[in-house]
């Protein structure tokens, strides 16, 4: 977990820590490149109609700011994987990193979260969780929602770090 | 920060109220999701629009207790900037006429 440190927000990150941060990381990118699909909830979530009541109009918007917005997450999330030791290991994030550390992990925890039906304040994760290891500890769901629990608290101690 | 600019007398009678509504015309929303932290969503709101820290936490806390907040107004290209900005920070940020 991201801690203070003088100008920078520093973590220590383990191999297994590095090795899925890196992974849910490259499916977003794959998400916002090749995987482009304007009929996945996803992106309907990461991309948002302007106008709520006028898809028309949000669709010619968009036809100017969509280009532009896919340019910057691609890039915050190729931001977050640069300074990512692949192996594990300490991270040093300046201001500029930590806020395009911030944006990346909020476009793959709106990822992982639409993926597992996480859409209303009613879902409590934690609980979803402990139900989840109950039934099979080893099932794919619990992975998941680990994985999202782990993105949560590693955020959550970033903005803490970067507000300081 | 520049001090504050003093009027004179003669011009203070012109109260806020009275200012056109055409000229805050669209307003910047931002819609509850549950996936958002509180604090990164105040973030935001400090960080895109300078707000203070009490009023970025106000603005989240109605956003995640009415389901919804105006957080900027003014002209209808400026308000789709704002919206832009929020979701290039992952905030559910929509345009609509005040």
């Amino acid at each position: 977990m991201f801690m203070r440190a003088g100008k920078v927000c520093v973590a220590r990150f383990g191999p297994g820590e590095a090795a899925v941060l890196n992974e849910v990381m490259l499916e977003v990118i794959t998400l916002l490149s090749e995987g482009f699909d304007r009929a996945d909830p996803v992106i309907e979530r990461l991309f948002p109609d302007v106008y709520r009541d006028d898809a028309v109009l949000s669709a010619e918007l968009r036809r100017y700011t969509e280009d532009d917005l896919r340019s910057a997450k691609l890039e915050q999330a190729a931001m977050l994987l640069d300074g990512l030791p692949v192996e594990g290991g300490e991270v040093a994030l300046d201001e500029e990193q930590a806020e395009a550390w911030l944006r990346a992990l909020t476009d793959v925890r709106l990822t992982l979260g639409m993926r597992l039906g996480i859409v209303d304040d009613d879902v409590d994760v934690e609980a979803e969780l402990d139900d989840a290891i109950l039934r099979d500890p080893t099932s794919r769901p619990v992975g998941q929602l680990s994985v999202y629990q782990y993105l949560t608290y590693l955020q959550e101690s970033l903005v803490g770090a970067l507000m300081g | 920060m520049a001090a504050p600019q003093v009027l004179p007398i003669e011009e203070t009678h012109v109260e806020v109220d009275e200012v056109p509504q055409t000229d805050r015309p669209w307003v910047t929303v931002v819609w509850n999701d549950p996936v958002n932290l509180q604090s990164y969503v105040t973030w935001v709101f400090q960080k895109l629009f300078g707000y203070s820290k009490e009023k970025a936490e106000k603005l989240m806390l109605d956003v995640h207790m009415k389901g919804k907040a105006i957080v900027t107004s003014g002209v209808r290209e400026r308000m789709e900037y704002d919206a832009s900005r929020l979701q290039a920070h992952g905030l559910w940020a929509t345009v609509d006429k005040s």
